[in-house]
């Protein structure tokens, strides 16, 4: 019976020495967060403005940039994959990743050859795992990435894209990652890079308005060139600062759960310890009781 | 001056500048470009150089920056830039008046 009793305890202080380190990570998450959605908000007008600019010139001029056609001839196509690079995060990478092979099987089923990039140790030991080869990787600072991180990324998708097919070229270049909606919803998203998908930041000319003739200094050509790699960089950076917000906030969240889930376990253990302890007693008098009523009867 | 233009200075990772002012200077590629209201669309590579803002609300700014880009569309300008060092000059005395 003592025995019952000792295990029920080594199992509470077991579970609370894990709810304090829950309840760190928590704290932890919390107070990154707000650092995390600042580098958000100050990095979305960049992203913002150069998006409305090589909007602006592949609406307003005439140039047949091979970066706004689509290529066909390689029948490859790169998929970056930014995970966290700890797990206790919740779904957060399991939610990727799914969304990736997700996006996987739909290339594979268009006779797509898929070239696996993957960013955050999650993602590159789920690869690993599956002895999948990776075109590159990066792991380390998922949840304060870096600008050298995204230029390096940047530079390493190009240079896929600018290749010729036997080096390896990509017709496409896909990234995926979560987007931070609020501190409650992120949700995990696909993002076209390359070619290019002008949608966004066009903005529309009323009937009878003269569309703005834009003069290109020096040439449309030129200027397309010189902000591409920047516009990739900052869509790869602003990913990646999503993606960091969207860790913490999930680690965040998990880490809220786990507490208080450690928190129902140990007063479960606590009221099962008691009822022990109390049996134990009661078995005790009961022995005594009828050890002395034997007595007294003899 | 007629009208005053609207104007945003970005580096990648925060906004340098916001507000209205009625002259940009900015170094491109081709030459120094100054812009005032009612200047045609132009979009155009900026080199290393110093982009000066003249007449804001809050005074004149100036930035030092390695290479960027600009937009000028109906009053509108952005800037972006990659700064060359953090802010050079944020306030500067007028030296001329426009």
């Amino acid at each position: 019976m003592a025995g019952q009793q000792r295990v029920y305890r080594q199992r509470i202080r077991a579970t609370s020495s894990l709810k304090k380190i829950f309840r760190a990570m928590e704290l932890i998450a919390a107070s990154r967060i707000g650092k995390a959605r600042l580098r958000v908000d100050k990095a979305t007008p960049y992203t913002r403005a150069i998006t409305r600019m090589i909007s602006a010139v592949a609406a307003h001029s005439t140039v047949d940039h091979p970066l706004t056609t689509a290529r066909t001839d390689t029948g490859r196509a790169a998929v970056l994959v930014i995970s966290a690079d700890r797990g206790m995060a919740g779904a957060y990478s399991a939610n990727v990743i799914r969304e990736s092979e997700r996006l996987r099987g739909r290339l594979m089923a268009d006779g797509k050859e898929v070239v696996q990039f993957a960013s955050g140790r999650r993602a590159v030991s789920y690869f690993a795992f599956r002895r999948r080869e990776l075109a590159g990787q990066w792991t380390g600072g998922s949840d304060a990435p870096s600008r050298e991180t995204a230029q390096e990324m940047a530079k390493a998708l190009f240079a896929r894209f600018m290749a010729s097919k036997e080096d390896g070229g990509v017709d496409e270049i896909y990234l995926v990652g979560t987007r931070f909606v609020s501190m409650v919803t992120q949700q995990a998203m696909v993002l076209r890079l390359l070619p290019l998908e002008l949608v966004e930041g066009v903005e529309e000319t009323e009937a009878g308005e003269i569309e703005p003739l834009y003069d290109f200094e020096p040439t449309p050509e030129q200027v397309l060139d010189s902000l591409l790699t920047p516009y990739i960089e900052s869509r790869i950076y602003g990913s990646l600062l999503h993606c960091a917000a969207s860790e913490l906030a999930n680690r965040q969240r998990a880490m809220n759960t786990a507490t208080s889930n450690a928190e129902d376990i140990i007063r479960n253990y606590t009221r099962l310890a008691n009822q022990a302890r109390q049996a134990e007693i009661t078995q005790e008098i009961s022995e005594i009781v009828s050890g002395a009523d034997a007595l007294a009867a003899s | 001056m007629a009208g005053s233009l609207t104007v945003d200075v970005v580096a990648p990772d925060q906004v340098l500048w916001s507000g209205t002012a009625e002259r940009v200077v900015a170094p491109t590629v081709e030459g120094e470009i100054g812009l005032l209201t009612g200047h045609e669309p132009v979009l155009s590579v900026l080199k290393g150089g110093t982009v000066r803002v003249r007449g804001g609300a809050d005074g004149d700014a100036e930035f030092a920056i390695d290479s960027g880009f600009l937009s000028f569309d109906r009053d509108v300008i952005t800037i972006i830039v990659e700064p060359h060092v953090k802010k050079a000059a944020e306030e500067t005395p007028a030296p001329d008046a426009a």
